[in-house]
């Protein structure tokens, strides 16, 4: 499988999220955020966490609009896969590609630490490594992970099971504790905690090499 | 000529931001503010002849994220 891993200024899970790939033996090419085309071939995008830009404006909003995230965004509607983590998140949602916004935190300050997640459903590559309704643990790091969306989308998101895992103790606010969505055909999916910081012993869990364990065996070259 | 933009969080949406300065504001023994909701203000300093219509298209494309923002243009 041949992974991409996007770069913006202000990246800082970038690497991570490149050895996580890695370690499940993906491909992995590093892709700056100037580029305006994803390497040939490419079969998913990971989308980092970080500050892209510094967060001016809004989390993500400027990264949205980055060249890369053009053919990022082309990529996802012919049907490719893409992950995004934490500010990889916030910026799907702000390309479109994923419904709703990640607000700031409820209790207004930034948590570090590793939580709950449930897997809400297995019905996706990201997934499928999981068994539904068990407790991961994967840790968080942020400060606008509080998860919005109006009454009709969330309707839309539980009726699809598009709802990928919701915290076991929501943290920071989140609409019905949701940690992270899948997109219409479950190839994109957003989250907030870090799987890639939960892929080594070093890391104190290793909770989230299923997750990309079961991307590499799924996902066939398209 | 210029153009300010306010963008809001909309109203039903929570603002935690505006929530703690409202609390701060009590503690300060300033009674009767029941609600404060925090937004920003984005100026432009534009090209003469720029119309309302193209500063409503940059608050849609990126000034304003309307999932769970809302947005006034004033020409100046």
């Amino acid at each position: 499988m041949k992974a991409a891993v996007v770069v913006f200024p202000g990246s800082n899970c970038d690497r991570d999220l490149a050895v996580a790939f890695e370690r499940a033996g993906a491909d992995v090419t590093m892709v700056w955020h100037k580029e305006t085309a994803l390497p040939e071939g490419v079969d998913i995008v990971g989308v980092p966490g970080g500050f892209s830009y510094g967060d001016y404006l809004r989390c993500g909003a400027i990264a949205a609009n980055s060249p890369i995230c053009r053919a990022v965004v082309k990529h996802a509607e012919a049907g490719g896969y893409a992950l995004g983590v934490c500010n990889g998140f916030q910026i799907l949602t702000e390309t479109g590609l994923l419904p709703g916004a990640l607000r700031r935190n409820a209790g207004l300050k930034y948590i570090c630490r590793t939580v709950g997640l449930k897997v809400a459903t297995t019905d996706s590559a990201f997934t499928a490594g999981y068994v539904k309704g068990d407790e991961i643990m994967i840790p968080i790091a942020h400060h606008d992970g509080n998860y919005y969306a109006d009454d009709e989308v969330l309707a839309r998101l539980t009726g699809e099971d598009r709802v990928a895992f919701t915290y076991s103790d929501n943290p920071n606010g989140s609409i019905a504790d949701i940690a992270g969505v899948l997109s219409a055909n479950r190839r994109v999916l957003g989250m907030m905690p870090h799987p890639e910081r939960a892929a080594d012993q070093g890391h104190g869990g290793t909770d989230g090499t299923a997750m990309f364990s079961a991307l590499v065996g799924q996902v066939v070259t398209a | 000529m210029k153009a300010r933009v306010y963008v809001m969080l909309k109203n039903g949406v929570l603002d935690p931001q505006g929530e703690a300065v409202r609390h701060a504001l009590g503690s300060l023994g300033f009674d009767g503010v029941e609600g404060v909701r925090q937004g920003k203000v984005i100026e432009l300093d534009l090209a003469a002849g720029t119309t309302e219509a193209t500063v409503t298209e940059m608050c849609e494309k990126l000034l304003a994220n309307t999932v769970i923002e809302s947005y006034r243009v004033e020409l100046v």
